[in-house]
């Protein structure tokens, strides 16, 4: 399939031409339109059958003819009723909105593109048009003005555009009086579209790789070593501690699972590092799985089967190695599902240990049931107890701020933990919040959540990060803010292109790689750089050190 | 007609309609279909919907405990959560009804609510700039609406009890408090027609809230309207018989209906548009009510990787097993040094 190459705007073309302005026809009778930059590629029909997936084909976004199956509106609404009897929240979300308004303005895509169908509202409204229009008697008598149309084949092109431009963020859920979720409606609106053998192409191929092979790049177990063996390499390099790694090895304590973004490119490498030497600095008995390789869970971006289907192997593979508990890595939707999902998908985990850190024998009451905790809560832990010899000085160079990511703030709550590292591996004042409102429970998403890590999707892609942008250029240009730190490994593949785009002058880095620059080692060399060859502060070219003086 | 014009006149004229034909049938001298049947027509409806669409709810179960966590979660002992974030991330029972109570009585997430605007900012490279602020308008207008019902509702009771309980004398007596003149005036219905006046009126005249309303919008917006301007001129302009009205009223409660002769005309308006709200609600939006209880990003705790969550329908899924894996790869592994379940053959 050919890439469409689009020419993304400036943000001065962009910026200004943002308008929250209404169209002049309803919203019934306006349709989207697909340029170039705003809708994602369809799947190449190899993915599906590679998964079990139905109906693949060759189809065109832009085409007037989609090629659904003959059936295909029996099968959504087959499979619209199927869910209303299998999920209280699509039912419940259907009935109770009163269309308030109090998300409208919550959604970084509404924020960034001012289409009102990016409004929660609106976008949920799309489905529940339908739902009112057959399955409702107010809808089947009253149509339109209750509120309820037909399914045609251009509502299903609708659905295509708008649920490809939600991330599953929830801040909107965060700010409806009912919490209604629409995370919980886009998830279950594109299993429909997926019934219906519409999908897109990153996600599908992300989804068939992890399902075959183990992760999202599709590395096969020798090639992930390579890449991993080479990080250890890295960390000789700079530190002079040697950091090695063991696969697959039966009777470890702790299996260690990492998005795959973390070992395929920078800076989420540079996290990997941090997690390694972390880990050698603890002497901890721990192992990686080239099988379980894969944190990040696609899978949940088409559907909650595909979801428990690339989960399962997470536990498979604790079982079958012996491990006593499991240690996650920094990554953003993976989080979202051990959090709340993978117990229940996958679960009971009770051939596992409730985790008990073996440095400082805190036990991890809060992962009773599901056995895996997250690295950062695991970090934050050592430090509380004094377990890490920590220079800060060697972040000198860097002035942070930290990004909550979505996943790990409006589905887990996971917000002092990376904090308290943060203060502890940075030098006091090197640290600075974005504005309250843009933060924590009220976060705004990277807007390349969920699957849209597509080049095609830029343009999109960059609106949607305008919120997120926004805010970090003011702690930029106010505090000369020159790193965003973040706990998610979507964010660290997506944000360095957001952020050249929106903030130039900002980095991005994970947690754990700061943590890695930080620690001490007893037999160490002279530490002259950071994890990524820059200069340590005090060391090299003088007029830096000067600078940061 | 657009969609709005479309949208709004529908709801308006269907309420001017209710409000003609309540009018006519006192004309018709069908006060006791519309005193006495509709009434309890309308109740029959209410308790029946009301029932049925609980159970419609809950016969679908809640797969996921997918609780929208806003604060801090519960980990390390010493990461303090204060008590905000325990009532926003509810670890324990307790406090998943803290947040509960906090939702219904005090609408805590609209509480939250904010503002965000791009302004023009030549200064700013990409030439404008976004800004979010605190926005409690719609939290006010809301919360001043429910209990302003609430009240109005409450007191509507001594028309239902003789003798009348001493809890609802003290709120008519609360309500009363500006004794501007006779008869008292109740605050809590000039609290309703301001705020529904108000919530009608953000949606009219904000454009973003105008595309996306609906004619179910208007309508109970105009319905209370009415309801309550009907109300207020009953009592301050054209006066009814009072002790006549408690009489139907009565008959009502305790199943002996009648309708006494001489009860104002503007009653019977006023009579039948609470009939009518009352019939629709169980079939509308206004079902948020009990709805919220349910919600599953609300009414969970957040104690999801303590105690697991029981999927009623959870079926055994196909995944790619270990064993196909290793089968698959042996060779690289054995090469790789990666270990292997069986050795090469």
């Amino acid at each position: 399939m050919a890439k469409a190459k689009t020419k993304v705007p400036k943000p001065e073309e962009i910026l200004p031409g943002i308008s929250y302005k209404t169209p002049q026809k309803g919203w019934m009778d306006l349709k989207p339109e697909f340029k170039p930059g705003t809708y994602c590629n369809p799947a190449n029909p190899k993915w599906a059958s590679w998964i079990d997936y139905p109906y693949p084909r060759e189809w065109s976004v832009t085409n007037e003819s989609w090629g659904l199956p003959a059936d295909w509106k029996e099968i959504i609404l087959q499979g619209m009723e199927d869910r209303l009897n299998r999920f209280r929240s699509l039912k419940l979300f259907f009935d109770i909105c009163v269309r308030c308004g109090a998300c409208a303005d919550k959604c970084h895509f509404f924020l960034g593109t001012g289409d009102p169908k990016n409004m929660p509202v609106l976008r949920a409204e799309l489905m529940r048009s339908v739902y009112k229009r057959y399955f409702t008697s107010a809808g089947k008598l009253l149509g339109e003005l209750a509120g309820a149309r037909d399914l045609t084949e251009e509502v299903i092109k609708e659905w295509f555009y708008y649920l490809y431009q939600c991330t599953e963020c929830r801040r909107c859920s965060l700010f409806c009086p009912y919490g209604i979720d629409m995370a919980e409606m886009t998830i279950l609106g594109r299993e429909l579209l997926s019934s219906i053998g519409v999908n897109i192409e990153w996600t599908m191929a992300s989804v068939a790789q992890c399902y075959d092979k183990g992760s999202h790049i599709g590395a096969p177990p020798q090639a992930m070593k390579d890449m991993i063996d080479f990080f250890a390499e890295e960390n000789e390099r700079v530190t002079g501690v040697n950091t090695p790694i063991t696969y697959n090895r039966k009777g470890a304590e702790i299996l260690f699972v990492a998005p795959s973004g973390d070992y395929f490119a920078d800076p989420g490498t540079y996290t990997f590092m941090g997690y390694l030497l972390l880990f050698n600095y603890l002497d901890l008995d721990w192992t990686l799985s080239t099988y379980a390789a894969e944190g990040g869970n696609f899978g949940f971006f088409m559907s909650h089967e595909m979801g428990k289907r690339l989960n399962a192997k997470i536990y498979h593979e604790a079982k079958r190695l012996g491990v006593k508990y499991i240690i996650g890595g920094e990554c953003g939707h993976m989080w979202r599902i051990v959090n709340q999902y993978m117990d229940t998908f996958s679960g009971p985990a009770d051939f596992l240990e409730v985790p008990k850190s073996p440095i400082t024998g805190t036990v991890f009451e809060n992962a009773a049931s599901t056995k895996m905790i997250h690295i950062s809560e695991f970090t934050a832990d050592l430090i509380r107890h004094n377990k890490l010899q920590l220079d800060p000085q060697r972040n000198a160079h860097i002035k942070l701020t930290f990004h909550d990511s979505c996943n790990t703030s409006r589905g887990m709550g996971i917000f002092e933990e990376p904090r308290y590292i943060i203060k502890n591996v940075l030098p006091e004042g090197h640290f600075f919040e974005m504005p309250p409102n843009t933060i924590r429970e009220k976060t705004f998403c990277c807007g390349s959540g969920s699957g849209f890590n597509a080049d095609e999707y830029l343009e999109t892609r960059l609106r949607g990060g305008l919120p997120r942008a926004n805010a970090l250029r003011y702690v930029a240009e106010k505090y000369g803010v020159n790193h965003l730190g973040c706990i998610c490994a979507i964010d660290r593949a997506v944000f360095p292109t957001l952020l050249n785009y929106w903030v130039p002058e900002v980095e991005v880095t994970g947690i754990t790689e700061l943590v890695g620059n930080a620690l001490v080692f007893p037999d160490e060399i002279e530490r002259t750089t950071d994890l990524r060859d820059r200069d340590l502060v005090g060391i090299g070219s003088p007029e830096e050190g000067e600078e940061a003086d | 007609m657009d969609f709005f014009k479309r949208h709004f006149t529908v709801a308006l004229a269907a309420v001017l309609g209710l409000v003609l034909v309540a009018h006519l049938a006192v004309f018709a001298n069908l006060q006791l279909l519309f005193g006495v049947v509709v009434p309890y027509l309308a109740v029959l409806i209410f308790v029946e919907g009301f029932i049925y669409r609980l159970l419609q709810w809950s016969r679908s179960p809640v797969p996921f405990q997918i609780p929208t966590t806003g604060g801090q979660q519960e980990s390390l002992p010493w990461i303090e959560r204060s008590l905000g974030d325990k009532l926003d991330n509810p670890y324990t029972t307790r406090y998943v009804i803290g947040r509960m109570a906090l939702e219904v009585l005090a609408f805590r997430s609209l509480f939250r609510n904010l503002r965000s605007e791009l302004r023009q900012d030549p200064e700013h490279p990409g030439g404008a700039r976004l800004i979010h602020w605190s926005y409690k308008w719609l939290w006010l207008g809301a919360i001043a609406f429910h209990y302003a019902f609430l009240v109005i509702v409450l007191r509507h009771l001594r028309f239902f009890t003789e003798p009348v309980p001493g809890f609802i004398q003290l709120i008519d007596n609360v309500d009363g408090f500006f004794r501007f003149f006779t008869p008292v005036f109740y605050l809590s219905g000039a609290v309703l027609v301001v705020a529904v006046a108000y919530l009608l009126a953000r949606r009219l005249t904000n454009p973003m809230l105008r595309y996306i309303s609906l004619a179910p919008d208007y309508f109970p917006l105009l319905l209370l309207l009415a309801i309550g301007i009907s109300g207020i001129l009953m009592r301050y302009v054209y006066k009814v018989d009072v002790v006549a009205v408690k009489e139907l009223t009565l008959g009502l409660v305790t199943l002996h209906p009648k309708v006494p002769a001489g009860i104002g005309h503007i009653f019977f308006v006023h009579l039948f548009l609470v009939s009518v709200l009352i019939a629709y609600f169980p079939f509308s939006k206004l079902m948020h009510a009990p709805g919220v209880f349910l919600s599953p990003s609300r009414n969970l705790p957040t104690n999801t990787r303590a105690v697991r969550h029981v999927n009623p329908w959870n079926y055994p899924v196909k995944f790619h097993h270990y064993d196909e894996y290793e089968d698959r790869f042996r060779e690289a592994m054995v090469e790789a040094e990666i270990p292997v379940e069986k050795e090469l053959e």
